[in-house]
């Protein structure tokens, strides 16, 4: 089936391992006030794509992929679009193709058996997902992204239970998420899990404002300054402090 | 053999002229990684504040900080020059001191006294009038043999950038052979060539015997040049210090008689290694020492300058010398050819900073060692200053002893050369096809009065063969000039030197060049797949297009678009080899305005893809600016898909990333998060 497709980029090298081939998927139910691609919000929209077609996009260059790179489908929600991604994945998996999933986990859903299945399939054709957790607390989760963090954290214990390697991205937002309190929590909470293989901080920038702008929407971070990088290696440190907390208690 | 020789191992090189046969016989291909490298010596840092403080003083003064006005620029014009005596292990100046441009009047009286007057400076009078009256110049001689098409055609600027004032450079003699075999042997070879020409004096036979003695003159000048430093280079280099300055030695002659557009080096490196392999070896320097010489002599690449107009360095963007060597690249028995020595010019960028010069180009495999690729890949971020061309497409035509002269040309370093041809408009050449031949910003009837193109919108088949048409035309009148150039060049301002260290039989690439390739692929494309309206002013000529609706853009990997620019590529190759070409040279094209797509821009109007009068074109074969959305292999895929095979000369793209593009920084990312932890 078709996929609704944002944009593809030929030459990702932030979205997983290696140079990567990026699908950036149309919709997400999320609202993270520090989006930088608010234009994928909308469930309509897009461009309507066969998977094959994606595959042969990525199969004309593949040579730039070779070396430890792949496929990554982001967004977008990729697990919005759960059965496309099954075909894509189907068709990447035989043409030996390293795959890999950036989602906010958004879309999980543990009660819901249909789902399941069809998410188990998924992540048989899956090589790496990076999950990327906006906030630890529930209730300042819900401010930044209108959603509740439930179900996104129960998807990384789901994820460990299935052996899919997973990396765990987060956004440092001066003021929002760089409570070092919280970070420690994130890091004790994602200590627990054996899949975990990297950890991603992604220091918060303001190049997304522009693009709301354009877009004739409301920016919500308006004045909130760029993420100093110089500060964000002892907000990495928060985070290992707590995953060292779980794993060792150190 | 010879006692310089000692110790390498013997072949078909020690009795003929023969680089190749040494260097395959004797290097040692290095596949660790940078940490035998080592950092620059006291002398080293000394000498280079001082180059520094004389670029601020040159900077300061506006540019240039002397010139010579007096003196004609020869092999021996000059006595030695000097940063500071005691410390360079390295040695020559292109005069007798460094920072003082030499006078090359030789390309052009008209050209050397305006670089002068700019700065400045004034030439000597006597000087002028002897180059105005008595000597004639390649300049004055092209002009002599211009027709008047050939005159409109160059200040309309559908052809441009000729070589018809300044040196056509592009050409690269084998230093190397000064090292290896020392000028007495160079020369016996030389009058063993002259006595092989043919007896039946025909006009090939004796400009070969002319040129020939003209060599042999440059090859005993040479020597007497080198001994005013206190060397002796009629005799082999007997370790590497020897080596690079003989090396050296061979190129300041070329660059004290030639102000060409392109003077590069060649590839010298995995040479030299075999030097400093014996000396290590031998106990004879330490890798400290090696290091120094590397360092001073590319100190002194760096400090190569000409005396050069506002006009040309507009052109060129900036003050380029390109002194290009070419770096690694794999051998035709499989062996890879990095040396240590590959890894020591790349570790002049540490040593000595940053700098575009020497044009440091790594002749890129998907087989070079790891730890070489890593240590260009380091380096490139840090110093942003290599070059990296597709050996493995190269290797094919050209074997594994060529390298590039400019930015992208490529050539068997002492077997083959280049006339240099600017190039070709063709993106005018489409605006002239439109209106038959008037060129659309100075109203003049340049080109063939052919129809124009009538009617409310374009129409792609019409289109296209006009272009056809008008491409044959552009082409016809580009080739002859060359012709013209490149006879000139030869009678009045021939490169002795460079060509000393040439074989006798030489293979002569007759080079020609496209500016404007993605705006004709995108206008092309425009008034294909979308509506183009044009826009005529009073007199009927087309001046701006009204374009609706979208249409593909070359730059993102879109066949419908990408095929549309192989095609005009191939069309205009196809065009150029119809022609004769002067000394029977084997026509090539390149894609490569690298510097100069700027200025084109000025001077051509509207274009039907929806760029602007005087907005500058892409660089070589770069998609239009912000057309390619598709990121950048798709952009890179849309390049590569250009025809080698007509475009031989090459094709370059420009390629700027942020850092940040390029990966994640180490310290934000923690992978391999076990590691990490324990």
């Amino acid at each position: 089936m078709q996929g609704r497709i944002h944009s593809l980029e030929s030459f990702g090298t932030v979205d997983g391992p290696g140079t990567r081939f990026v699908v950036f998927v149309q919709g997400c139910p999320m609202r993270c006030a520090y989006c930088h691609n608010p234009d994928t919000w909308e469930m309509t929209g897009g461009t309507l794509m066969e998977p094959s077609y994606i595959i042969e996009q990525y199969e004309k260059n593949k040579a730039f992929y070779a070396n430890g790179g792949g496929l990554t489908v982001t967004g977008g929600e990729p697990l919005m679009q759960v059965e496309f991604m099954i075909e894509l994945f189907t068709l990447a998996k035989e043409k030996d193709i390293h795959t890999c999933i950036d989602s906010s986990g958004i879309a999980f859903n543990p009660n819901n058996p249909a789902f399941l299945e069809k998410l188990d399939r998924l992540m048989e054709l899956t090589d790496l997902v990076m999950l990327d957790i906006k906030h630890i607390d529930p209730e300042k989760h819900k401010d930044l992204t209108m959603q509740p963090n439930e179900n996104i954290l129960k998807f990384a214990a789901y994820l460990d239970e299935r052996h899919v390697d997973m990396w765990i991205r987060h956004v440092v937002v001066p003021g929002i998420t760089d409570d070092e309190k919280y970070l420690f929590d994130l890091g004790y909470f994602i200590g627990q899990f054996h899949n975990l293989k990297a950890l991603d901080v992604l220091p918060y920038h303001t190049m997304g404002e522009k693009k709301y702008e354009s877009l004739g929407m409301e920016y919500k971070l308006k004045g909130v300054p760029a993420m100093d990088k110089d500060k964000l290696l002892d907000k990495k440190k928060a985070i290992i402090d707590g995953i060292k907390k779980r794993r060792y208690n150190e | 053999m010879r006692p310089e020789w000692t110790d390498f191992v013997a072949g078909k090189w020690d009795k003929e002229v023969n680089v190749r046969d040494f260097i395959q016989r004797n290097y040692h291909p290095y596949d660790g990684d940078e940490d035998f490298l080592a950092g620059p010596t006291q002398n080293t840092k000394d000498l280079w504040a001082q180059v520094l403080d004389l670029q601020k003083q040159e900077r300061e003064a506006g540019g240039v900080l002397d010139m010579d006005t007096k003196v004609v620029s020869t092999i021996t014009s000059h006595g030695p020059g000097y940063l500071d005596k005691s410390k360079e292990t390295i040695v020559g100046f292109q005069t007798d001191k460094p920072f003082k441009r030499s006078l090359q009047p030789y390309g052009g009286i008209r050209m050397a006294e305006k670089a002068c007057s700019d700065n400045g400076y004034e030439v000597d009078p006597e000087i002028s009038e002897f180059f105005s009256t008595h000597r004639k110049t390649h300049n004055a001689g092209c002009f002599d043999a211009y027709n008047a098409e050939m005159r409109a055609c160059r200040s309309s600027h559908i052809i441009t950038g000729l070589p018809d004032a300044y040196g056509r450079g592009r050409i690269i003699g084998d230093y190397r052979r000064v090292a290896l075999y020392g000028i007495d042997r160079l020369i016996e070879d030389k009058q063993a060539q002259k006595d092989s020409t043919g007896r039946v004096m025909t006009d090939d036979v004796i400009r070969l015997r002319e040129e020939i003695s003209e060599q042999m003159v440059a090859l005993k000048l040479m020597k007497e040049m080198a001994a005013s430093y206190g060397c002796d280079i009629s005799k082999p280099a007997s370790n590497v210090q020897e080596a690079i300055q003989a090396v050296y030695f061979g190129y300041l002659c070329a660059v004290k008689e030639q102000n060409g557009a392109a003077m590069s080096l060649g590839r010298t490196s995995t040479f030299l290694d075999c030097y400093a392999e014996r000396d290590l070896k031998n106990g004879t320097f330490t890798e400290e020492q090696i290091q120094e010489f590397v360092d001073h002599f590319i100190m002194k690449l760096r400090l190569i300058k000409f005396a050069r107009t506002p006009e040309y360095n507009q052109i060129f963007a900036g003050d380029p010398v390109w002194v290009t060597e070419s770096l690694g690249g794999v051998g035709v028995d499989g062996r890879h050819m990095v040396t240590k020595m590959s890894f020591r010019y790349l570790n002049t960028l540490t040593n000595l900073g940053p700098s575009p010069e020497p044009n440091l180009t790594v002749l890129w495999s998907t087989r070079l060692p790891a730890n070489w690729k890593k240590y260009c890949a380091k380096m490139s971020i840090q110093t942003s200053s290599i070059q990296y061309e597709n050996d493995d497409l190269m290797r094919v035509d050209h074997g594994d002893d060529y390298g590039i002269a400019c930015c992208v040309s490529s050539m068997v370093i002492g077997k083959e050369m280049q006339f240099f041809g600017a190039r070709a408009n063709v993106a005018k050449c489409l605006l002239y096809a439109l209106n038959g031949g008037v060129d659309e910003v100075t109203k003049k009837q340049v080109g063939p009065k052919y129809r124009p193109a009538t009617g409310d919108v374009l129409e792609y088949n019409d289109v296209m063969s006009k272009f056809i048409d008008m491409l044959e035309w552009q082409a016809d009148v580009y080739v002859n000039t060359l012709n013209i150039i490149h006879y000139m060049h030869d009678k009045y301002c021939y490169e002795r030197a460079e060509m000393a260290l040439h074989d006798r039989d030489v293979k002569r690439y007759f080079a020609t060049g496209v500016a404007g390739l993605s705006i004709v692929a995108d206008s092309l494309s425009a008034i294909k797949y979308a509506k183009v309206e044009p826009i005529r002013d009073e007199d009927g000529i087309i001046v701006d297009f009204k374009t609706t609706g979208d249409f593909p853009k070359y730059g993102n990997d879109d066949d419908r678009v990408d095929s549309i620019a192989q095609e005009v590529v191939h069309r205009f190759m196809t065009a150029i080899r119809r022609h004769h070409t002067y000394r029977n040279g084997i026509p090539t094209t390149s894609i490569l305005t690298i510097t100069s797509n700027v200025t084109y821009g000025k001077a051509t109007g509207n274009t039907p893809d929806g760029r602007k009068k005087g907005q500058p074109f892409a660089p070589g074969a770069n998609p239009m600016h912000g057309r390619d959305t598709h990121g950048a292999v798709a952009s890179l895929a849309s390049v590569s898909k250009l025809p080698f095979n007509d475009a031989q000369d090459g094709i370059s793209n420009t390629f700027t990333i942020i850092p940040g593009a390029l990966g994640k920084e180490d310290k934000v990312f923690t992978g391999d998060i076990e590691l990490d932890l324990k």
